[in-house]
């Protein structure tokens, strides 16, 4: 695992590489960690073997799609904390819904700007930061128990 | 006088006196008589005499006493009354005392009658009463050819004095006894009458009644109350009834006494007959007879009701028969009856236009006549052999009138008698002309009915094949349309990734993430930016309308308050608000209702006027006002802007699909031309409105009007 910094650490998880590197490109620009996945699969284990902040979902993945992704991470106790920005071009009604049933956090349609997103991950990063403590403590205590 | 002689005179006196003492004590006729004779012959010398007497009530003499004559002759010898001729018949008649001289005279020519004198002279003295009847009662003969004595007349009259009061005295006592006997006779007769009989004095006293009358009018104290009570009734009733007949008075007349039979209560009718009788010793009575009508009237009363129903029976049985007739009479077929030889007893007026030879008949019409009567025997003949009751048949008639055939129904029935004989026939003939017409439009209106069922049918199969077909381009349709959606929005999702990116980067150059840029580069990557957010623009306003159109935008109500929403459009627009430099205030009242409906669409609503209205407007102020309509509680929400307006002409078109008043390529104002369009369709979904008032060079307000409770 990789040592963890000061920085607030992301995983992003979109599978349009250019989107997903401009993503990460911008929020280590604004001062993040940024941590990449191309699909589902992929976001299960950087979630797991790299312990983000907060977690960029995009919902239309390839080989698991955002919303499993989304359900198996807050059924895990280890990466249940860690708050889920979902991410979707498909605007259609009953998205927001499913992301929202599926455990999202928060709701972001793309197309994003960058300033914007970073905006958004800065928001729900705050208020998750007063349960922060406890979830690290949590953690820990059920690792070294 | 001699001494002698007035010594004979005192003999002869006492000998009357002796004679008078002995008659007045003898009370008997045969006493008196048989003592007077005896004295005669004693006193008067007179050897023989006989006494007839006539007895009351019979029409001859009996001899009651003789002297100095053969017994049994004398007493036996009578003389009828009737025997006219006899003489002494003459004596009794005349009164006049008669001699008749000795048979053997010969000088006397007058008629001797048979006597116990035989031959002998004798006297025929007449005796008689002057009072109260001076009839002759009786004869006294005596014997003898010389002078009567002279105390004769003296003695006739004292002897006949005493036999007419002995007689007198012995027919009362006779009559006495007949009438007693009488009466008797009378009351048994009167008893064994079963009728009650009465008589009674004027003033309704009841004098005489016999056994049943007494069942009816008298009670002894004994008897039972309701006898007695039934008994004091009756009188009441029979006195009444004599009283008003005594007024009557007019003999005999017969009326109905209504009484009450003691001996069980039950009424009795009684016919009354009453007479008046005059009893010049009585007075005057009333007879009444009374005789039992109680049956009688009870059977005369079931006879005048039998007769009653017997009349009404014949009046109902004429009504009846006058009845038929005039069915007969006014039934349009033609009826006939006949008998049960088959002769024709009655017909009505159709029939007898068929039957019947008219006065003025040419000669083809007298041969459908009789042709018609030939067809029309056959068929009876033809019924009247069957054993048939009922017989239906078509009989090929004539009409004689016009001489066209007439084609009949000949419906027959035999009318039996009770014991099952055939008494006549009625046959009613219907003519079968309309009906073969009928049948034969009826055939026609079967053949075009069938013919235009096929043809429905044909057309409901074709049109059943066209649903079909719809129904499949329908789904077809359906599912082109829904693919449409499912494209359009996964094409503006592969629209949008790459323009995401596009704009990401463009973004972060601008932001100098890859280092400073020169100032002209900078204005290019602006000038990508801005043509980028447009291309966005559109597509994502592409999206809207093929969602809105696919029916896949569906509606999420909600209660939100207004003012919070309006602003969140305003502070959404506030980097644009900050550059046009208008003034832009909200109107919106206090006591707002919350609204109920699509809180997205609204504000999305709301974005696209104040973004049109901050487009549109070069100097001045937009106003965001809302508004509540109480009465069709409705809420207005109203943009409103002093920008260039729009002229009357074009206002309906604003709100079509990719219109701007201004189509040139090189136009001043950018969007899609899509964005009122939009709206107008959103506002419809919410069921609401939205309304244009505009001035070209002052102004415009546009209206979204939504119900306050929406409810889809």
């Amino acid at each position: 695992m990789k040592p963890k910094s000061e920085r607030p650490r992301v995983l992003v998880v979109d599978d349009y590489p250019d989107a997903r590197e401009m993503y990460a490109e911008y929020l280590q620009f604004s001062g993040f960690d940024v941590i990449e996945a191309g699909n589902g699969v992929e976001a299960l284990e950087r979630a797991a073997d790299s312990d983000p902040d907060v977690i960029l979902m995009d919902l239309s993945l390839p080989v698991m799609d955002g919303w499993e992704a989304t359900r198996r991470l807050k059924a895990d106790r280890a990466t249940a904390d860690i708050p889920i920005v979902a991410l979707t071009g498909h605007a259609l009604a009953g998205i927001l819904e499913g992301a929202m049933n599926a455990g999202c956090d928060a709701f972001v349609t793309k197309p994003c700007l960058p300033e914007d997103l970073v905006k958004e991950i800065q928001k729900v990063l705050s208020s998750a930061s007063s349960t922060k403590k406890n979830r690290r403590s949590g953690k820990y205590a059920k690792t070294n128990g | 006088m001699s001494h002698a002689a007035a010594a004979g005179g005192d003999q002869r006196l006492a000998a009357r006196v002796r004679l008078l003492e002995a008659l007045v004590s003898r009370s008997d006729a045969t006493d008196c008589t048989q003592y007077a004779l005896q004295w005669l012959r004693e006193v008067l010398g007179l050897t023989s005499s006989l006494c007839l007497l006539k007895p009351p009530g019979e029409e001859a003499l009996f001899t009651v006493g003789a002297y100095g004559l053969p017994g049994t002759a004398a007493s036996r010898f009578t003389v009828s009354l009737e025997d006219w001729n006899n003489p002494l018949v003459a004596v009794l008649t005349s009164r006049e005392q008669t001699f008749f001289r000795s048979a053997h005279s010969g000088a006397d020519r007058k008629r001797r009658p048979s006597t116990p004198f035989e031959d002998a002279a004798f006297h025929v003295v007449p005796l008689y009463a002057t009072e109260p009847n001076p009839d002759a009662f009786g004869l006294l003969l005596i014997g003898g050819n010389g002078q009567l004595p002279v105390e004769l007349p003296w003695f006739t009259t004292l002897f006949a004095q005493k036999l007419a009061q002995v007689l007198r005295q012995q027919a009362l006592t006779d009559g006495d006894r007949r009438q007693g006997r009488e009466r008797s006779l009378l009351y048994n007769i009167i008893n064994a009458v079963t009728d009650p009989i009465l008589l009674t004095d004027t003033e309704g006293r009841l004098l005489i009644a016999n056994q049943r009358a007494l069942t009816l009018f008298t009670a002894s104290e004994e008897e039972s109350e309701g006898r007695r009570g039934a008994v004091r009734m009756n009188n009441m009733l029979l006195s009444s009834a004599l009283s008003s007949k005594a007024i009557e008075e007019t003999g005999a007349a017969r009326r109905e006494l209504l009484l009450v039979n003691p001996a069980d209560g039950s009424d009795l009718v009684f016919e009354l007959l009453s007479t008046i009788t005059e009893d010049p010793r009585q007075g005057s009575g009333v007879v009444s007879i009374l005789r039992n009508v109680t049956d009688l009237r009870r059977a005369s009363e079931e006879i005048e009701e039998n007769y009653r129903r017997l009349r009404i029976a014949e009046v109902q049985a004429r009504a009846e028969s006058d009845r038929l007739n005039l069915i007969i009479d006014s039934v349009a077929d033609p009826i006939v009856v006949t008998d049960a030889s088959g002769a024709t007893s009655l017909m009505n007026e159709p029939a007898e236009r068929l039957f019947t030879v008219p006065v003025r008949a040419s000669a083809p019409e007298q041969r459908w006549v009789q042709a018609n009567d030939a067809h029309f025997s056959s068929f009876i003949a033809g019924m009247l052999v069957s054993a048939d009751q009922r017989r239906v048949g078509e009989i090929g008639l004539i009409d004689p009138k016009l001489g066209e055939p007439l084609p009949v129904e000949a419906i027959a029935g035999k009318i039996l008698s009770d014991h099952g004989e055939l008494t006549a026939v009625v046959t009613i003939l219907h003519d079968r002309r309309e009906a073969i017409e009928k049948g034969k439009l009826y055939e026609q209106l079967k053949q075009a009915s069938d013919e235009l069922e096929r043809r429905i049918q044909a057309a409901t199969s074709d049109i059943a094949h066209q649903n079909e077909l719809l129904r499949r381009q329908a789904i077809e349709l359906e599912q082109a349309s829904a693919l449409k959606s499912q494209f359009l929005a996964n094409m503006s999702h592969e629209f949008r990734t790459p323009l995401n990116a596009m704009l990401g980067y463009t973004s972060m150059l601008l932001q100098g993430v890859a280092g400073p840029l020169e100032a002209s580069a900078k204005r290019h990557l602006s000038r990508v930016e801005s043509n980028g957010r447009h291309l966005l623009t559109i597509i994502n306003e592409i999206l809207d309308i093929s969602r809105i159109e696919a029916g896949r935008m569906p509606l999420q109500l909600s209660r939100f308050d207004v003012p919070k929403l309006v602003a969140e459009v305003k502070a959404e627009l506030e980097p644009i608000i900050l550059r046009s430099k208008l003034a832009v205030s909200v109107d919106v009242p206090k006591d707002l209702p919350q609204l109920m409906s699509d809180r997205q669409k609204v504000k999305q609503i709301l974005l696209n006027l104040l973004s049109n209205a901050l487009k549109f407007t070069h100097q001045g102020s937009i106003t965001i006002s809302a508004r509540r309509n109480a009465r069709d509680r409705t809420m207005a929400l109203s943009v409103t802007d002093t920008g260039i307006g729009i002229a009357p002409p074009d206002q309906s078109k604003i709100f079509e699909d990719f219109r701007q008043l201004d189509n040139s390529p090189t136009r001043a104002y950018g969007g899609t031309g899509l964005g009122l369009s939009i709206c107008r369709r959103l506002a419809q979904m919410l069921e609401g409105t939205i309304t244009l008032r505009s001035q070209v060079g002052k102004g415009s307000t546009f209206t979204l009007v939504l119900p306050i409770k929406g409810r889809r």
